[in-house]
């Protein structure tokens, strides 16, 4: 080993897109390595999780944290690499805003674990087993880690320092960060590494967005042939894009597909969702209440579509469980 | 999974308030409040206002904000379609209103506990009936408790 800065790449609740976006930096990996030694990353490298409890406190300059927070192990994992990094990176949408493994929080545990291990048709459990964090069987002990109710975005967990948004980030975002990491310029705490601007300036279609953009029914992409050129919003495609983060270079735009939200927002919103909400209501073309209704039956699933990436960092977090726990006798987990 | 019960809230004398969050536009509802009070109707106290210039400046935000901040219920207030100070933020808020009505739905949160009401300076009378349904209304529907499952969060699985 020398004496380079130590980074860790860690993983939560997530697909594991986060991890391929490191290797997706192609021979831009070779300079990451010059400069910094990995010094934890369960994905490709063999070390264990013993070696990082070994190291010295802020021993890691940097830890890069994907996916979401589920399970106890996740959140124990969270708070270890944020004991021993300087500088903990919430690494793409899950980490920072929930993600889409977030969206379990329209579900309650019982209601996943119900369809998951019972109701699936792919499911064999004729004993109706169910995950527990302990068995005992024969006096041997068995442990798995415990399920939360709730999925958390990184900093509901651990105090974050920075973060880098997409689903996942793209190479050019992930570059950018860790040379704004590595150079000692850092921007001030808690700020996104992407462009403070809306994906809309970004977008090669900008300039066939209408003046005034009005929509009387709104279509999914699979429904139309989609102009390869025309502003999304102007063919009826549900486009994210005037309330979401840029800095993707329009990728999803490019591709003739509409941008579905994963940067997140901009820094003066506070909620994702609702913004997004916000500015699609805004160009429904009626002022009937029967009329509104049946353009917004055009869509579907309000929380799927404006909460694809945050619904735990949003400020509902949650469905409303059908009981609350009580006040006494189960007070949450301290951190 | 075996989880606590909640405790029965203390029954007798003491019966639920709800707490409703009012967000009424200044033109209109908000001087109907006014009126109101300077004819000193009586209506349920249970609402919290909040003046905005216009009912079309209500985000979404605003609204899920005080919720997940303890509001049983949210009313908004704005002047009668085509009557809007602004021309047209009343049907900007009412387009809003019904996309978040869905979004509400979806989330669990009963349809009740969200309103919107076309109210003129001149109809303190609607206010007040308007006011007392609602509270009437979210007190059979009982408490949101949202701010306590912010509490109680990252609540664990019981080791079995």
């Amino acid at each position: 080993m020398t004496d380079k800065p130590k980074v860790a790449f860690y993983w939560c609740a997530s697909c594991g897109g986060c991890e391929e976006a490191v290797v997706d930096l192609a021979e831009g990996v070779l300079n990451v390595v010059a400069a910094v030694d990995i010094a934890f990353w369960p994905v490709a490298l063999d070390f264990k999780r013993r070696d990082v409890e070994a190291m010295a406190d802020g021993a890691l300059l940097a830890s890069f944290v994907n996916g979401a927070i589920r399970t106890t192990e996740q959140e124990e994992m969270a708070h270890l690499l944020r004991h021993k990094s300087q500088v903990l990176v919430a690494f793409g949408s899950c980490a920072q805003l929930g993600g889409i493994p977030g969206l379990a929080n329209l579900s309650s545990r019982d209601e996943i674990f119900q369809t998951v291990y019972k109701e699936a048709p792919s499911t064999v459990n004729p004993e109706g087993a169910l995950p527990k964090s302990l068995h005992r069987d024969n006096g041997d002990c068995v442990s798995l880690p415990g399920f939360y109710e709730t999925v958390r975005a990184l900093n509901q967990v651990v105090d974050v320092d920075y973060y880098i948004p997409g689903c996942p980030p793209t190479p050019k975002i992930i570059q950018q960060a860790v040379e704004a990491l590595l150079s000692g310029k850092a921007p001030e705490k808690g700020s996104v590494l992407a462009p403070d601007r809306a994906l809309c300036d970004e977008c090669p279609r900008k300039d066939t967005r209408p003046e005034k953009l009005t929509l009387t029914a709104f279509k999914r992409p699979q429904e139309i042939l989609i102009d390869a050129e025309k502003c999304l919003l102007a063919q009826g495609v549900v486009c994210l894009g005037p309330a979401t983060r840029g800095g993707c270079e329009a990728l999803c735009t490019r591709g003739n597909m509409p941008c579905t939200g994963c940067f997140g927002p901009t820094s003066r919103v506070r909620d994702f969702g609702a913004k997004a909400l916000s500015a699609t209501a805004s160009i429904i073309d009626s002022n009937d209440e029967k009329q509104i209704d049946q353009i917004l039956d055009t869509l579907p699933d309000p929380v799927g579509l404006f909460y694809r990436y945050s619904l735990p960092a949003s400020l509902l977090r949650r469905k409303k469980l059908p009981e609350q726990p009580a006040t006494k006798g189960c007070a949450p987990k301290a951190g | 999974m075996p989880e606590a019960k909640p405790e029965t809230p203390a029954v007798g004398p003491k019966r639920f308030e709800p707490r409703i969050v009012a967000f009424f536009c200044n033109w209109c509802t908000y001087l109907a409040a006014d009126l109101a009070g300077t004819s000193r109707m009586k209506y349920a106290p249970n609402m919290r206002v909040i003046r905005t210039m216009c009912s079309g400046r209500v985000d979404p935000q605003f609204v899920l904000d005080a919720f997940a901040h303890g509001a049983d219920g949210v009313l908004i207030g704005g002047c009668h379609p085509g009557d809007c100070h602004y021309q047209e933020g009343n049907y900007k808020a009412l387009r809003r209103v019904h996309l978040l009505k869905r979004l509400l739905r979806e989330m669990g949160i009963e349809e009740e506990r969200f309103r919107l009401e076309w109210i003129s300076a001149a109809e303190a009378d609607r206010l007040k009936t308007a006011v007392n349904d609602m509270v009437e209304k979210v007190r059979a529907l009982g408490p949101l408790r949202l701010e306590t499952t912010a509490e109680f969060f990252p609540e664990e699985v019981k080791v079995a």
